[in-house]
C-alpha cells in the first residue's frame, strides 16, 4: 500500500500548478466578458446612481486592477472561498456544495451501470472478434454512440414520460410530498430514472467498444497462444486472461472521460430540470454571473482531478508495475 | 487514390463515405435544394410532415419549413465540425511539436498547459467562452477547438519523441538545417497520420459539441443549425415530436458517418502496417 501512497503524494502535488493554471486562465477569459458583476446586479434590480455603482464595487474589490483582483481571488480560494454569486446573492460555495450532490448521485450512477453493463456487453462482444454477436453489437454500440445525449433525453422523456406517463418528466423529486426515508428514495429513483438511463445508454457504448478493441487486441498476444495450447476452457481464456488484460485501458477511459461526463451533465440537467451542477453552470451562464461560473469551472477541475486520484489508486491495485519505479509525466 | 479506393472496399469507410458525400452535397447545394431564408416563414404553421408536397417533412410553430431548416442546417453542422477540428488539430500539433522538439522546461510548462485543459470539462469551456464572447460561428468554432487541442498535442508529442531520435533526424542536424525547418520538414510529416487519424473523432465530437451549445441558446442566432432545431421544437414536443425528430436523425445520421469513415481509414492504415 506504500507504493499506491506514495504515487498518490506525487500526483496530488503534481496537479497543484495545472490548477493554478486553470483558475488564472478561467480568471482571464471571465475578465474578457463585457461588463461586471456590479453591472449585472444593478441592471437587475432596475438600475442605481454611479455613487452606488462605485461603494458596491469598492465592497466587492472590483475597482482594484486586474492582477491585484486575481491576486485577491487566489488568497480567497486558498482560504475554499469561492466568491459572491451576485445573481443568487449567495456564496458561490454554498450553492455548488447544494447542487453538487444531485450531479454526483446522477454521475455515479450513469457511470457504475454503463461501466458494468458496458464491460459485459463488450466482453460478449470480445470473446469471438468478427463473429455476428460482434457485429451487432459493434453496430449497435456505433450508432449509440453518435445519438446526442440531449436528444436521446428528450425522445425517452417523450416516450416514457409525456406518452406512456410512467416515469415523472423532471425535476429531482416530488416537491413538498413530504417523504421520507425509502419512500423518498424511491420517489428521487423515479425521477433520476431517465437521465440516468440517457446518460448510461450513452457512455455504456463508449466502455463496450474500448473493452472490445482492448479484448482484440489481446487475442493477437503470445500468453493467449500459451494458454491455449495448454488447454485451457475457452471461458477461462475468455475471462481470466483476455477480459482482464483488457480491463486496464476501461479504468483509464474513465478517468479521462470524467471531465466529459461532467460537461454532459448540464445539458442533461437543462432537459430533465434537475437541480444539480450543471444547471447551475446554465444559470450562471444566463445570469451572467461571471463569480459563480469560475467557481463552477474550477470545482470541475478539482472533482476530475479527484477522481483521476482514485483512479491511479484502482488502476495500482490492479496492476503491480504501476508505481513500482518512477514513470514519466 | 490508392488510399481512396482500398477505403471504399470496406465496408466501414463505403458508407461512412457515401453518408457523408450525400451530406456534403446537400450542405454544398442548399440554397438550390431549398432557395430562400430557412428562417423565414414559408407556410402554414405546424403543418404535419407528409401531408403537404410543399412541405414534405412539414412546418413549425412559426410556419418555417423543416425541411429548409435540415436542409441549411447541414451546412453549419459540417462547416463548425470541419473548422473546428483542423483549428484543434493545428493547435494541438503545433503545441505538441514544440514541446515533444524542445523538451526541458518548454515541455514541461507546455504539458502542464495541456493538463489544465484536459481537466476542465471542454463543454463547460465552450459554453463559458461563448457566453463571455458572444454567440457567432467564429467563437462557436473557437470555443469548440479549445476545449478539443489538448489530446492531438498529447498524442503529437509522444510522437515527436518517438521519431526525435531517429538517424534522419540527427542527419539533418548534422547538415546544419534550422531546428524549425527540422521539426516542420521532417519530423512533422512523420507524426501525421497517427494525429489525423483523431481527426474523425474530433470531428464528430465538434458537431454534436455544437448542436448541445445551439440547444442551449448559445449559437449563432441568425443562422438555423440542427440543435436550435430540436430546441425550437422542444416547446411542442408533446404534440408534434416530429419537429425535435428529425433535425436529431440527421445529426445521428451525420456523427454515424463520421465515426464508419474513421472506423474506414484505421482499418485501411493498421492493414498496411507501420501506422499504428
Amino acid at each position: 500500500m506504500n507504493r499506491a501512497l506514495r504515487l498518490l503524494r506525487r500526483r496530488a502535488v503534481g496537479s497543484i500548478p495545472v490548477l493554478l493554471i486553470v483558475v488564472v486562465l478561467t480568471f482571464l477569459l471571465l475578465e474578457a466578458a463585457a461588463g461586471d458583476a456590479v453591472d449585472a446586479y444593478l441592471l437587475s434590480i432596475g438600475g442605481g446612481d454611479a455613487a452606488i455603482a462605485q461603494s458596491l464595487r469598492a465592497s466587492y474589490g472590483l475597482d482594484q486592477s486586474m492582477p491585484a483582483r486575481l491576486w485577491l481571488y487566489l488568497s480567497s480560494l486558498a482560504r475554499l472561498d469561492l466568491g459572491w454569486s451576485v445573481a443568487f446573492d449567495r456564496p458561490v460555495r454554498d450553492l455548488i456544495l447544494e447542487r453538487l450532490p444531485n450531479t454526483l448521485l446522477l454521475m455515479g450512477s450513469a457511470t457504475a451501470l454503463s461501466f458494468a453493463i458496458g464491460s459485459a456487453l463488450g466482453i460478449v462482444a470480445g470473446a469471438r472478434p468478427g463473429s455476428g454477436r460482434d457485429r451487432v453489437l459493434s453496430t449497435l454500440s456505433l450508432v449509440l454512440y453518435a445519438i446526442p445525449g440531449f436528444w436521446l433525453g428528450l425522445v425517452l422523456s417523450t416516450v416514457f414520460a409525456v406518452q406512456l406517463r410512467w416515469l415523472p418528466t423532471s425535476g429531482i423529486e416530488t416537491i413538498a410530498s413530504g417523504r421520507t426515508g425509502l419512500s423518498r428514495a424511491a420517489d428521487i429513483a423515479a425521477h433520476l430514472a431517465l437521465p440516468v438511463a440517457t446518460l448510461t445508454l450513452v457512455y455504456m457504448a463508449l466502455f463496450l467498444r474500448v473493452m472490445r478493441a482492448g479484448m482484440a487486441e489481446v487475442w493477437g498476444l503470445d500468453f493467449v497462444l500459451f494458454a491455449r495450447s495448454k488447454g485451457l476452457s475457452r471461458a477461462r481464456i475468455v475471462l481470466r486472461h483476455v477480459a482482464r488484460n483488457a480491463l486496464l485501458p476501461l479504468v483509464t477511459m474513465l478517468g479521462l472521460q470524467s471531465a466529459a461526463m461532467l460537461g454532459g451533465s448540464v445539458v442533461i440537467e437543462s432537459i430533465f430540470a434537475i437541480p444539480g451542477f450543471g444547471r447551475l453552470a446554465q444559470e450562471a451562464v444566463s445570469g451572467r454571473d461571471t463569480a459563480l461560473l469560475t467557481g463552477i469551472i474550477v470545482t470541475s477541475a478539482v472533482l476530475v482531478i479527484l477522481v483521476n486520484l482514485a483512479i491511479d489508486i484502482v488502476y495500482a491495485a490492479l496492476d503491480p508495475r504501476v508505481g513500482a519505479s518512477e514513470r514519466g509525466a | 487514390m490508392r488510399l481512396l479506393r482500398k477505403l471504399l472496399r470496406t465496408p466501414e469507410g463505403a458508407i461512412g463515405l457515401g453518408l457523408l458525400a450525400v451530406l456534403a452535397l446537400v450542405a454544398l447545394f442548399a440554397p438550390v435544394l431549398a432557395p430562400g431564408d430557412p428562417l423565414r416563414i414559408a407556410g402554414r404553421a405546424l403543418t404535419t410532415p407528409f401531408t403537404d408536397p410543399a412541405f414534405p417533412l412539414g412546418t413549425d410553430r412559426l410556419g418555417r419549413d423543416v425541411l429548409a431548416g435540415i436542409v441549411h442546417g447541414a451546412r453549419t453542422s459540417l462547416l463548425v465540425g470541419l473548422a473546428a477540428a483542423c483549428a484543434a488539430l493545428a493547435i494541438g500539433l503545433c503545441v505538441g511539436l514544440a514541446a515533444g522538439f524542445a523538451g526541458g522546461i518548454v515541455d514541461e510548462a507546455l504539458m502542464r498547459v495541456v493538463d489544465a485543459f484536459q481537466i476542465v470539462p471542454s463543454f463547460l469551456l465552450a459554453l463559458a467562452f461563448v457566453s463571455v464572447i458572444g454567440a457567432s460561428v467564429p467563437v462557436v468554432v473557437l470555443a469548440i477547438a479549445l476545449g478539443a487541442w489538448a489530446d492531438p498535442a498529447r498524442l503529437t508529442r509522444a510522437e515527436v519523441l518517438s521519431v526525435r531520435e531517429r538517424d534522419y533526424v540527427a542527419s539533418a542536424r548534422v547538415i546544419g538545417m534550422h531546428p524549425v525547418e527540422i521539426a516542420f520538414r521532417e519530423i512533422l510529416p512523420n507524426v501525421l497520420p497517427p494525429v489525423l487519424a483523431l481527426a474523425a473523432i474530433i470531428v464528430a465530437a465538434a458537431i454534436l459539441t455544437e448542436a448541445a451549445l445551439s440547444f442551449l441558446g448559445l449559437g449563432d442566432p441568425n443562422i438555423v443549425t440542427w440543435g436550435s432545431m430540436i430546441a425550437e421544437g422542444r416547446n411542442v414536443l408533446r404534440s408534434s415530436p416530429f419537429l425535435s425528430v428529425f433535425p436529431g436523425l440527421a445529426l445521428v445520421v451525420t456523427v454515424v458517418g463520421v465515426y464508419l469513415l474513421s472506423e474506414g481509414l484505421s482499418k485501411v492504415l493498421s492493414s498496411r502496417g507501420g501506422a499504428t
